[in-house]
């Protein structure tokens, strides 16, 4: 593999920093060059967030990824993969935690949330992991390591093997957490490959 | 390395021994970088006009000193910033600004080169997070060797991408020993004067040797010709210059670092280079104005781009006539606008304002998201401390003080908000002014401040109390009260808005994230009637299901604010496991 571009896309709050930081550095350690762009600030704060993480042999130039241009598309939430699903490279592959998470607009009856997303995805994307991550995170001891459950399966599709994700896990996750996480990891790699 | 993450390094290494700012998205982590590294001097400071005069104070000490701010920060610095400009550094002094293109986090798209420009400051601007660790140290040695302060723009793009960055060695700078010298000092108007002069010869000096200018280990020229195919040239600078890159590959580009002043005599032969100009720059006519001005031709600028948002190669692709990636935009995605916390202390007071309908003049930070519905509870945001000067000119207009409240944060309070009260019991206010003390910085990301007992370094430092000082100033009416006991909130504001003096109401409880939550979930119980004035006070743990008020448990931090304004008793805790209807 000689370049990739993997958007992971969420609600504030959700842990995708930690994802990409987690990838990028996984990345940087086998010798890509690496971009990764981040939301900071009021965005935070519950709202739709998005991380870019360009990786290249040789070199990356804009940090950003552009519509049409995505390989892959990690998701932490069904209307947040459908938004960002215009970003998706023909044939690409999107991962998706079932969850659903309502904007404030739709709890206020202002707008409606979108009905069969991911049969929906289906229709566009080159392939589509859907599964619910965070009964998987919950189970490994936290809903908050939905982040590394979904890497997991994501892992499938990312030009790195197993030990190397462990590894990368050890170096940037407080050491408390690290069983959980390793656990979490594995468990997401089994469900990416059961769907 | 995050490109803020890559200004400190830079910073670190150049030697800096004092770091004076205020935070501000998407600033705040070059300062928070800093904090974590030894023999360097850190704080937050109140305001951005403190950090650049305490960075012009540790100059005149003789050491290298900097101030970072966000590119509003800078019109808060303007005053420093514009006559420092004349003065002059011992030690080095640089001013990092970073813009925000596309309004991610702020109130305007401001451009902050006008700035270097009109000040008559030199300015670099770096393109990736390597090039923002090479271009502060280089613009130590600009301040140091021109004897002037440099202006370091970034923004929000470059700020917060992470890249691959070189690490060096701090190097250690020997204090310049302070001398007194009242003709470089003292801006007094016969001193002024002359001080422009020099100021001016500096910057035409400046500009002659900008083109040999190099940075980094590599000694990379700031102002680089990169030729390609000569049918098409690009001038530009930044984060641009990576987009230019992408969507023009076998175009030749100009790349400028010394963004100010610009290197008139390159700028010429590279036009004379290139059959066809174009200028790429995010925001304002920066360049193109200036290079247009000296008489060459430009093909393309600001009638090819916006000076909104931010730019990306796919806009460069499209102006330029070349293929895009297919894509098809999702059409009917509902919003989802950035919202309170579950748990947020500002939804108490927000609620009751909704309810009183009161005209609130609001101000700069989380809480300015209260203006969104459903509390939808503010009616003005236009700057740090315009709140409360904004309900004392609301007043003196409408002739009464009673429908209109000024609300504004503990920071933003010491940033510019005292000297707006002091304006108030001087000039015959009977307004209200709420502060919402929640004991941090929330918005940028938890910075101490002047009333949270610690500082910068999280070190304890002694902690300003609000009351005391609004008492000092000589306001009579000050009451201090949790903003989840919304009933005491609601008779407090009404009392204190009918009554025709000054007050100061402080509503204190700590941010929902750093605080200690109880985190047991509420749960709606069958008692409930359906009325939703639950999902009247915004919060993201309640959602309706199958028509119902619900609260998600995983999301609930047990804060009871549901369970106050329930009317029917509906919501408990969700103890023993027992589950919601």
């Amino acid at each position: 593999m000689d370049k990739m571009n993997i958007l992971i896309v969420g609600v504030g709050g959700q842990g995708t920093l930690l994802a990409s930081v987690l990838l990028g550095n996984l990345a940087l350690d086998k010798g890509y060059d690496v971009k990764l762009s981040e939301v900071h600030g009021m965005a935070q704060r519950g709202g739709s967030v998005v991380t870019h993480v360009k990786i290249d042999r040789e070199h990356v130039n804009s940090p950003l990824i552009e519509p049409g241009d995505a390989d892959m598309i990690i998701a932490f939430e069904e209307l947040e993969a459908y938004r960002w699903l215009p970003y998706l490279k023909k044939g690409g592959v999107m991962y998706v935690n079932t969850q659903q998470i309502m904007p404030m607009p739709v709890v206020l009856g202002q707008a409606e949330y979108p009905q069969d997303i991911i049969a929906r995805l289906k229709e566009k994307a080159g392939r589509v992991v859907a599964f619910d991550a965070l009964a998987i995170a919950e189970s490994c001891g936290s809903v908050k390591a939905v982040n590394v459950v979904l890497l997991g399966a994501a892992s499938r599709d990312l030009p790195f093997d197993t030990d190397e994700w462990q590894q990368v896990i050890e170096k940037n996750v407080k050491t408390k957490f690290i069983d959980l996480n390793k656990m979490a990891f594995d468990q997401g790699r089994t469900a990416g490959g059961n769907e | 390395m995050l490109g803020n993450e890559a200004f400190a390094q830079g910073a670190y290494e150049a030697g800096v021994k004092v770091v004076s700012s205020y935070p501000g998205t998407p600033s705040t982590e070059v300062t928070e970088a800093l904090a974590k590294r030894d023999g360097i001097h850190v704080e937050w400071a109140p305001n951005e006009k403190v950090g650049v005069e305490v960075a012009m104070g540790a100059s005149t000490g003789g050491v290298r000193a900097l101030s970072c701010m966000k590119h509003v920060g800078l019109n808060v610095a303007a005053d420093p910033f514009f006559t420092a400009a004349y003065t002059g550094v011992s030690g080095g002094v640089v001013v990092l600004a970073a813009d925000d293109n596309g309004c991610h986090s702020s109130q305007n798209e401001q451009d902050s080169r006008y700035y270097a420009r009109s000040a008559g400051v030199p300015a670099l601007e770096p393109a990736d997070p390597q090039e923002c660790k090479d271009y502060i140290k280089l613009a130590y040695e600009i301040s140091e060797k021109y004897d002037t302060i440099v202006l370091l723009r970034s923004n929000t793009r470059l700020s917060h991408s992470r890249g691959i960055v070189e690490l060096g060695e701090r190097c250690e700078r020997e204090r310049i020993p302070y001398v007194k010298d009242i003709q470089k000092r003292v801006a007094m108007p016969a001193m002024a004067k002359k001080l422009h002069v020099v100021q001016e010869a500096r910057l035409k000096q400046i500009e002659k040797d900008g083109p040999a200018m190099t940075a980094g280990d590599g000694a990379l020229p700031l102002n680089r010709v990169e030729m390609g195919d000569t049918a098409i040239g690009i001038i530009t600078s930044g984060i641009c210059y990576q987009y230019v890159k992408d969507a023009l590959p076998e175009a030749s580009v100009l790349k400028l670092g010394l963004i100010n002043p610009l290197p008139k005599e390159l700028i010429r032969d590279f036009a004379a280079r290139v059959e066809k100009l174009y200028v790429i720059e995010e925001g304002e006519p920066f360049f193109e104005e200036q290079i247009r001005a000296m008489g060459v031709a430009v093909t393309g600028g600001k009638d090819m781009f916006t000076i909104q948002g931010e730019y990306s190669a796919n806009m460069i692709r499209k102006a330029f006539g070349r293929p895009l990636p297919e894509s098809e935009p999702a059409k009917d995605a509902p919003g989802r606008p950035p919202l309170l916390c579950a748990g947020c202390p500002h939804r108490g007071l927000f609620h009751v304002l909704s309810k009183l309908k009161k005209t609130v003049m609001g101000d700069i930070g989380c809480y300015t998201l209260a203006a969104l519905p459903p509390t939808a509870a503010m009616d003005s945001c236009l700057c740090m401390g315009g709140s409360i000067t904004m309900a004392h000119g609301f007043e003196k207009a409408t002739g009464s003080s009673r429908d209109v409240v000024a609300v504004l944060g503990d920071s933003t309070f010491f940033h510019s908000g005292i000297t707006g009260l002091v304006n108030m019991r001087y000039n015959g206010s009977h307004g209200t002014v709420i502060v919402l003390d929640n004991r941090i910085t929330g918005m940028t990301g938890h910075q101490d401040n002047p009333s949270t007992g610690r500082n910068a370094r999280g070190e304890e430092a002694p902690a300003i109390d609000i009351a005391a000082l609004c008492r000092a100033i000589g306001v009579e009416h000050i009451v201090e009260i949790d903003p989840f006991e919304i009933k005491d909130l609601e008779r407090v504001i009404k009392e204190e808005t009918e009554r025709d003096e000054l007050s100061v109401i402080i509503t204190k409880r700590p941010c929902a994230l750093i605080a200690k939550q109880p985190d047991i979930p509420y749960l709606v119980s069958d008692a409930c009637k359906n009325c939703k004035q639950c999902m009247k006070i915004g919060c993201p743990a309640i959602e309706e299901k199958d028509g119902r008020p619900y609260i998600v448990p995983e999301r609930c931090v047990g804060c009871g604010l549901c369970e106050k304004v329930c009317p029917f008793s509906a919501i408990e805790i969700a103890a023993d496991g027992k589950e919601g209807r």
